[in-house]
């Protein structure tokens, strides 16, 4: 909502400057989105009155301009504009004027010479008074504008443009009206309410209407006005004010009903007479009709749509645009007014539903009041009759259902409870009378009826809002709340995020957050899904579905980096994604139908460490970030064994297992993928399900064995398709129980190891809870481990 | 025994001289060792006659007692000299870098979050973070926000192409509000046997989704939910923790807050939280920091709950607001680039 404070100021003007006002309106509840001088500063413009336009002898394009300021001598202006004409007002810059410059620069006037004249001031366009961006030509005043006086008070440019970001319960503060009624509940001001005398009928020419539809229109007020010149041009306090208000003029009863919409916030719509067939049916669309608009839009309506219609059909959506077919032009004659009444219900959504708004749609969906429509008829007939002439009708009324306010009640101590202050009776009293809230006082509060134009209050909480509002939100104490002193332990069996979080960036990975949404071929290259979730309106198709792994948008911090000349990208991330899943059933924390699980992803690209001086320089491989997820995952013992993964290399990718359940993946990008996303060397993907790693089990505490443990190495050579965690799971389970720890600490192959065999090295921990293990008691251990991979891996003793 | 003087002398004097254990050990074979001149002395004590012999040999054995410290002092002044040449040696230049695996970074929003949640845990609230895609009931009708009703045009929606079990299409929340009624109505069943439901305070933040991009919105941020229900929770109670958290939070007392009028679907009386720093580049300056309000009483109904007997507030910030001010970070889209020369700043 966009209007001139000198507009509202005549409606009420309240001993305020402009910011207090604005300060005011943002503290009730009305946010004053910006503030805008209507023009930019200036001084020394004055009108003047054009005697005589002559060429410039030494230039084709500017003309020399004898100009009447109200001085004995005109003055001698050059001027370039090409509309300037003898006998035209215009606004003067004379010598010492004062001007804003295009980047806000003052600059002054001073006498000049243009190609060998000289000029003795300035004529102004629109641009250069700082109103507008018009510089097609000198701004044109009124013919009756009075010569020599200051132009800023001619076109009342000492005036400022108020926007209000209006919220959608205050429908009623969408005019002139509706602001200066709030001003004065707000400040106290008197409210000079406008009486519109009705404009008596000089005809008796009417238009039938029905209203078929009474739960969509309640009311529908209609006049016909005959014998209009709809050609008459829009006096100049008419356009500038519409102006102001974001308006631009466009003809007589176009900008009438404009006018009077922003003046009362009652929305009209003009017809020509002669272009109606029939009478006017107010009724719901009809399956398979259709109906052009005046913004040339042609839309189809069906049983949800209420309609104006003719016995054409439908001529236009009620309360949101009329249609093509009946639209008043400059050269109609005859014209029927309207001034309906239409339930929010009845307009609400339609309009998102065709993908476009309108300034009645805006203020019907929201509640218009439905007790101005012929107060909008006389007005609008007034300004008409004013500047089009013409002969009125009668305006007929006529009333199908109106909504019906019940009185709403308001306990005074529900009020202080909810608010935490007490709020004297006296003083809601004064505060419902302020707002033009009809009220009665009961035993323990009041019974308030709303008025016609206020659609927001219907239960007690809307009535303690307004109490709270004039009451001044300001003055209401920040209190610090007593509360029960509970105590909240954290579960020791679920780590929290952060700590996650933290345990992951130790491991030298940087944590990022991307978007949810991602282009379609992600999810089919790093998710092998072709079906993700898809957005019915993405803002662009890199935007597009919902990522159901993480993978895609790390590819991408890699590219976004490398571009920037880091050689080494490690990030994480923790986020969910989303997957269609049927088994998912509506729950406290599921959506049925799509799982949307938390997981943690992460991407190492480039040298496993910073480089540095004291290491040699080496690629991150397989097993660094396997290193990493078992650190992530511990004291979970994580199994990992062969996989396919649509991202991954297919012989460098592993699922990661705890107690047989799958909780990830991890592996090296897919030389497909690596060559398709432009990157030098291949990256090392994982992803994890974060429930896996927030798990941390309870420690359980063992003895500590008091005699000393015993250590052998064994090693052995075995074909090379073995795999490692083969023998060391054999030997965990089946070999003898004093074997405490194993570990792999030797992989070789060459010289001495035949060809596709591989020679693994093992140091074996013994050690007994009760005893001193004794040297045959530890060389019959280490022959059954031999003997246990040699039965199931046909592996040999190294030697 | 004239000699006596003269060994001991020649001795000392060669002890001093030498520099190297084996010469040292050398010397002293010749004056303490089998056949060493202190050692043949003390042979010939026996050809002395015995009134002198005892006197002899207890200068004798003097003599050696002072070669064998005169050695032994010797020894650790060598053992000396070659450990401080040793360690010379191995000195190293300590101003070389350190050496090993690097250290990533936790993101700014995530400090931020932790932040947050840090303060509001210290009254009590509990955390809480549930789905991404909602349901439109969770969204919007539950929070007093019915279809078609002019507010919902307030936020514009993402929707996905599945839907509901009433066949409306799913959505991405469009802001955390959905949290409030996820996790009441989990309290309120967990309490149903109660004669009382405790209170309810919790906080959720999370990711949210709006159809809007540009140089100050991102169709993807974080909000945080804050609700605290119980029997007497005010606008007074929300107006003071609010401001108390902000200046928790900025760790100033220089801060102000305003509280002014509002429309959200969810709360009523509502308000729009707005702040000013006392000192710093924006001193002075009004910012929106938040939306807040008394609970509407269809949203307690919601919940389960009677909302003659339970009231209290709710509110929702940008986390990226939050971020942003206290960093001074200026780009909303820092946040979601990737940048690792932006984000490393971030300890």
């Amino acid at each position: 909502m966009k209007f001139s404070e000198l507009w509202l100021r005549s409606f009420v003007d309240p001993a305020m400057s402009t910011a207090e006002l604005a300060h005011a309106l943002t503290m009730a509840g009305l946010e004053v989105e910006s503030l805008t001088p209507a023009a930019a500063p200036c001084s020394g413009v004055v009108v003047g009155e054009i005697l005589e336009v002559a060429r410039h002898p030494n230039a084709d394009r500017l003309s020399l301009c004898k100009v009447n300021v109200g001085e004995p001598a005109p003055l001698s202006i050059v001027c370039g504009a090409p509309n300037v004409v003898a006998g035209m007002r215009v606004p003067c810059a004379r010598i010492g004027a004062r001007l804003t410059g295009p980047e806000g620069k003052a600059f002054e006037i001073k006498r000049s010479s243009l190609r060998g004249v000289e000029s003795q001031g300035m004529l102004c366009s629109a641009k250069e008074l700082g109103i507008d961006d018009d510089h097609s030509g000198i701004l044109p005043l009124a013919a009756d504008a009075s010569i020599g006086r200051d132009v800023r008070e001619v076109l009342q440019l000492d005036d400022t443009v108020f926007t209000l970001k209006l919220t959608p319960n205050r429908a009623d503060c969408l005019s002139l009206l509706g602001v200066a009624r709030e001003v004065a509940a707000i400040t106290g001001a008197a409210f000079n309410a406008p009486a519109f005398a009705p404009v008596a009928a000089k005809s008796d020419a009417r238009h039938p209407v029905k209203i078929s539809a009474a739960d969509g229109c309640g009311r529908f007020t209609g006049r016909v006005i005959r014998n209009v010149d709809a050609a008459a041009p829009v006096p100049e306090w008419m356009k500038q004010r519409l102006a102001r208000a974001g308006q631009r003029s466009i003809s007589a009863l176009v900008d009438v009903t404009n006018y009077v919409m922003l003046e009362l916030g009652r929305p009209l719509h003009v017809y020509d007479l002669d272009k109606l067939q029939g009478g006017i049916d107010v009724r719901f669309g009809r399956k398979g009709e259709q109906v052009k608009l005046l913004n040339e839009q042609t839309v189809e309506v069906d049983e949800g749509v209420l309609c104006i219609s003719d016995s054409s059909g439908p001529i236009g959506l009620a309360g949101i645009m009329g249609g093509d077919s009946t639209k008043a032009e400059t050269d109609s004659r005859n014209i029927y007014l309207e001034s309906a009444f239409f339930f929010p219900d009845a307009i609400a959504g339609r309009t998102r539903r065709y993908n476009f708004t309108s300034d009645a749609a805006h203020r019907f969906e929201r509640g218009v009041d439905f007790a101005n429509n012929v107060a909008g008829i006389e007005r609008a007939t007034e300004l008409i009759l004013a500047i089009c002439g013409g002969e009125p009708g009668p305006t007929v009324d006529d009333v199908a259902r109106l909504p019906e306010w019940k009185p709403v009640h308001v306990r005074s101590a529900r009020a202080a409870r909810i608010l935490g202050i007490d709020v004297s009776d006296a003083e809601i009293a004064a505060i419902f009378s302020r707002l033009g809230l009809a009220s009665a006082k009961t035993a323990d509060g009041f019974d308030v009826t709303p008025p016609s134009y206020r659609f927001d209050i219907a239960i007690e909480e809307d009535l303690i809002e307004e109490i709270a509002r004039i009451h001044g939100y300001e003055r209401i104490p920040a209190n610090q709340p007593h509360a029960r002193a509970a105590m909240s332990a954290q579960r020791e069996g679920v780590r929290p995020l952060m700590r996650v979080k933290e345990a992951v960036a130790a491991r030298d990975y940087q944590e990022v957050v991307n978007f949810s949404f991602v282009e379609a071929a992600w999810e089919h290259d790093f998710c092998g899904n072709d079906a993700p979730v898809r957005l019915l309106n993405p803002i662009s198709s890199q935007l597009s579905v919902m990522r159901s792994g993480l993978a895609g948008s790390l590819v991408a911090n890699v590219r976004y980096n490398l571009n920037r000349k880091q050689d080494r990208v490690r990030t994480f991330e923790i986020g969910r994604v989303f997957c269609d899943d049927a088994s998912v059933a509506d729950g406290p924390l599921t959506v049925a139908g799509i799982a949307q699980p938390l997981k943690l992803g992460g991407i190492a690209y480039g040298p496993a460490y910073p480089e540095q001086w004291g290491s040699p320089e080496r690629k991150v491989d397989f097993y660094d970030v396997k290193g990493d997820i078992e650190s992530l995952l511990a004291p979970a013992k994580a199994r990992f064994e062969p996989t396919a993964h649509p991202a991954l290399h297919p012989g460098r990718a592993a699922r990661v297992l705890i107690d047989e359940k799958p909780i990830g993946w991890l592996g090296e990008l897919h030389p497909r993928w690596q060559q398709k996303y432009e990157l030098p060397q291949a990256p090392i993907l994982f992803e994890l399900d974060l429930d896996a790693l927030l798990a941390s089990p309870m420690p359980v505490c063992r003895e500590v064995s008091k005699f000393p443990p015993v250590i052998r190495d064994l090693a052995v050579v075995v074909d090379e398709a073995v795999p490692a965690q083969a023998l060391l799971e054999a030997m965990q389970s089946a070999g003898p129980a004093v074997v405490q720890q194993l570990r792999l600490f030797d992989l070789y192959r060459g010289k001495g190891v035949a060809a596709g065999k591989k020679s693994l090295a093992f140091r074996v921990v013994m050690q007994d809870t009760s005893k001193t293990l004794t040297d045959l008691e530890t060389e019959a251990a280490m022959a059954q481990l031999l003997q246990l991979l040699d039965q199931r891996f046909g592996a040999k003793l190294r030697t | 025994m004239e000699n006596l003087e003269k060994i001991v002398g020649d001795a000392l004097q060669q002890f001093s001289r030498i520099d190297d254990a084996t010469g040292l050990e050398q010397a002293k074979a010749r004056f303490l060792g089998k056949a060493g001149a202190l050692t043949n002395l003390l042979k010939g004590l026996g050809k002395l006659p015995a009134d002198e012999r005892r006197d002899a040999g207890s200068r004798i054995n003097a003599a050696k007692d002072r070669l064998e410290a005169a050695l032994a002092q010797r020894r650790d002044a060598l053992a000396q000299v070659q450990l401080d040449a040793r360690l010379a040696e191995e000195a190293l230049d300590v101003t070389l870098p350190g050496r090993g695996a690097g250290r990533g970074r936790l993101h700014p929003l995530t400090r931020t979050q932790d932040r947050i949640e840090a303060i509001f845990r210290s009254i009590g609230f509990d955390i809480a973070d549930g789905p991404e895609i909602e349901t439109d009931w969770n969204n919007f009708t539950a929070l007093n926000n019915p279809e078609n009703h002019p507010a919902r045009s307030m936020q514009d929606t993402f929707y996905v192409e599945n839907k509901d079990a009433d066949g409306r299409p799913l959505l991405l929340r469009t802001h955390t509000s959905p949290m409030q009624v996820r996790y009441a109505r989990m309290w309120v069943e967990q309490f149903r046997h109660a004669a009382k439901v405790p209170p309810i305070k919790v906080i959720a933040p999370g990711r949210t989704y709006r159809v809007d991009s540009d140089a100050t919105h991102s169709p993807m941020f974080h909000q945080v939910e804050g609700l605290w229900i119980d029997e007497d929770v005010s606008f007074a109670d929300l107006k003071g923790v609010y401001t108390d958290f902000l200046r928790r939070f900025f760790e100033t007392e220089e801060l102000e807050v305003r509280f002014r009028p509002s429309f959200f679907p969810f709360t009523e009386p509502s308000a729009e939280i707005d702040m000013a720093f006392g000192a710093g580049p924006n001193k002075g300056q009004w910012l929106e920091i938040s939306g807040a309000g008394q609970v509407h009483p269809t949203v307690i109904r919601n919940f389960g709950l009677d909302p003659e007997k339970y009231i209290g507030f709710a509110f929702g910030s940008g986390i990226e607001r939050l971020a942003m001010l206290r960093y001074g970070i200026h780009d909303l889209r820092l946040f979601y680039d990737g940048d690792l020369r932006f984000l490393q700043q971030f300890a």
